[in-house]
């Protein structure tokens, strides 16, 4: 399977400076992809578009459909750098897990969730922990394609360590094709095959305008 | 000249908390953490998110909450330092750079909120001379005197904090998470900022959970685990494959780093009150003794460096026989990070099969 982005221009409702624009992004099935650049420069802005939360001018489409994402589940999943602001701190772990799709407990172990965890709130978790949780929701099998967006930008380097293992391992597993969106440069260039300079590109076909 | 500024031995932080009802509970958050700066060193204190850290800032300014209650000792040039002395020198000898640009007052003028409260005119004018001439320093117009927040870059805010914290010449400096969200050039323009105050003799503590910022700048670095500081050791010592780090933690934590070996280490970091009786990393220690499980190493200082493991001079020394590790474990670390924690006769092993099957190659 292939997920394409064309010509992908972005600008806010109310200005008149894109951020993004026309840039085209390519991602396969068991592809790691990487996509490094500064803060603010529109990393999670296009990470969000690909994965259809917002809107932009030209196309996304996975094997040339456009994916609409209402009333089923989306193919392309999205992780976000802060887990503890996706998560209801209204409802105890194993509601926020299960939510999403059934989840086999096999696979519970191998991310290294502790039953106990299950029936904790949010709140009682540590960053990391959260992590994990939010990295298994996200692995539905209809899942295609996952996006990362930071996602461990909040945590240390040995728990950073250890959630690229499991995603990167999952991934290639199942065939997932993945995008690896990140400030750090060197972290992106150890777990990927192919890495895209945002920078660069975006800021020329800005300056092209 | 360097003079020992703050020493602060043996504190514990904890929190009572109201648990099931009316039931209380003590959540022990810091415990026994020992630390000193002297003027013109830059102090690191290493530890992941939400482990603490910050409130070690805030205990040393006397503005921790009112349910958490503070053990320990704290003396600031070899005197006492009580709530009440607290009190007294923040914001003037010692100051604090927030984590936050929110910090500043929306509705009030940069230049205002600087100098803070003034007596009278004369001591305003002098303040404003003097703020004039920290901005001047950090490269801050005349124009940005009358903005407001809003009107400021992120870069800028950051700016304006530092002088905040610099007007009034402090001797200690507290920089609680001065980087994160800001992009590579902003972190470095506010670790030059760092750099700076050091060398103006200016002692500072700089909290954080980024390693390479910490690397780039301090002189000492402490490393935070489950509450505790499990070893003071020097900024030259983060180099080549971590053979100068001494307890296992900080070596798995500079090995997984992305520069070096990005080696995978099993495990979690347990949960405040869920700390086991003996050493807090027993778990995951790859060789821990018996006595580790029960009693808890104390930091002791070993050469110029301060490690709490009980095992720390064999580690120092390397000469601690490493248990044979599966492939699985291994997969990320290349071969040279292995070799290097090989003990010596499995070194002289290694060495002979490479050459019996360089022979047979050739």
């Amino acid at each position: 399977m292939k997920l394409q982005g064309e010509n992908i221009s972005f600008k806010y409702p109310s200005s008149k400076e894109y951020i993004i624009k026309d840039l085209n992004i390519s991602l396969k099935s068991n592809e790691i992809k990487g996509i490094v650049g500064d803060s603010g420069c529109g990393k999670s802005t296009l990470c969000k578009i690909l994965s259809g939360y917002n809107k932009s001018e030209g196309k996304i489409t996975i094997d040339g459909i456009e994916n609409n994402a209402k009333n089923k589940f989306n193919p392309i999943q999205l992780i976000f750098q802060h887990p503890e602001l996706t998560m209801n701190p209204k409802w105890k772990m194993k509601d926020i897990l299960f939510e999403s799709w059934d989840v086999d407990s096999e696979l519970i172990e191998e991310f290294g969730i502790q039953k106990s965890w299950l029936n904790r709130w949010p709140n009682e978790l540590s960053g990391g922990e959260l992590q994990r949780f939010s990295v298994l929701r996200a692995l539905s099998p209809k899942t295609k394609f996952l996006i990362c967006d930071e996602i461990t930008t909040m945590l240390d380097a040995v728990t950073q360590v250890q959630i690229w293992d499991l995603v990167t391992k999952i991934a290639k597993d199942r065939n997932i094709g993945l995008l690896v969106v990140s400030h750090d440069k060197a972290l992106v260039e150890r777990i990927c095959d192919d890495v895209i300079y945002f920078d660069e590109i975006n800021q020329s076909n800005l300056k092209e305008l | 000249m360097q003079e020992k500024l703050l020493e602060v031995s043996n504190i514990s932080i904890s929190f009572l908390q109201y648990s099931a009802g009316l039931r209380q509970s003590n959540l022990k958050v810091i415990s026994d953490l020992t630390l000193d700066i002297s003027s013109g060193e830059i102090v690191a204190v290493l530890g992941s998110s939400g482990s603490g850290k910050s409130l070690l800032a805030h205990s040393i300014l006397g503005i921790l909450p009112s349910n958490a209650s503070l053990s320990g000792k704290m003396t600031y040039l070899g005197k006492d330092l009580n709530q009440k002395r607290k009190e007294k020198i923040r914001g003037d000898e010692i100051a604090l750079i927030p984590q936050s640009v929110n910090y500043l007052d929306p509705l009030m003028k940069v230049s205002n909120q600087v100098i803070g409260e003034c007596e009278n005119e004369e001591d305003k004018k002098s303040k404003l001379l003097k703020q004039r001439e920290i901005f001047e320093k950090y490269g801050l117009s005349k124009e940005v005197d009358d903005m407001y927040p809003f009107q400021l870059s992120g870069g800028m805010a950051r700016r304006v904090l530092v002088s905040t914290a610099l007007i009034s010449n402090p001797k200690l400096v507290i920089a609680d998470e001065p980087t994160p969200g800001l992009d590579e050039k902003s972190v470095e323009e506010t670790l030059n900022h760092l750099r700076q105050m050091a060398q103006d003799n200016v002692g500072v503590l700089l909290i954080t959970h980024d390693i390479d910022a910490a690397l780039s700048v301090a002189d000492k670095i402490a490393i935070f685990y489950a509450g505790y500081v499990i070893e003071i050791a020097n900024v030259e010592d983060f180099s080549g494959n971590g053979e100068n780090l001494i307890h296992p933690y900080t070596k798995a934590l500079y090995n997984a780093l992305p520069q070096t070996d990005f080696k995978l280490t099993t495990g979690h970091q347990p949960l405040h009150g869920e700390l086991p009786p003996g050493c807090p990393y027993f778990e995951r220690c790859d060789n821990p003794t018996e006595k580790c499980s029960n009693n808890l190493p104390i930091l002791t200082e070993i050469s110029d460096k301060k490690v709490r493991c009980y095992r720390a001079n064999e580690f120092k020394n390397n000469n601690v026989a490493i248990k044979e590790e599966s492939s699985d474990e291994l997969h990320h670390t290349d071969e040279i990070g292995s070799f290097e924690e090989l003990n010596y006769s499995e070194k002289l092993d290694y060495i002979e099969e490479k050459d019996s099957s360089k022979e047979a190659g050739v």
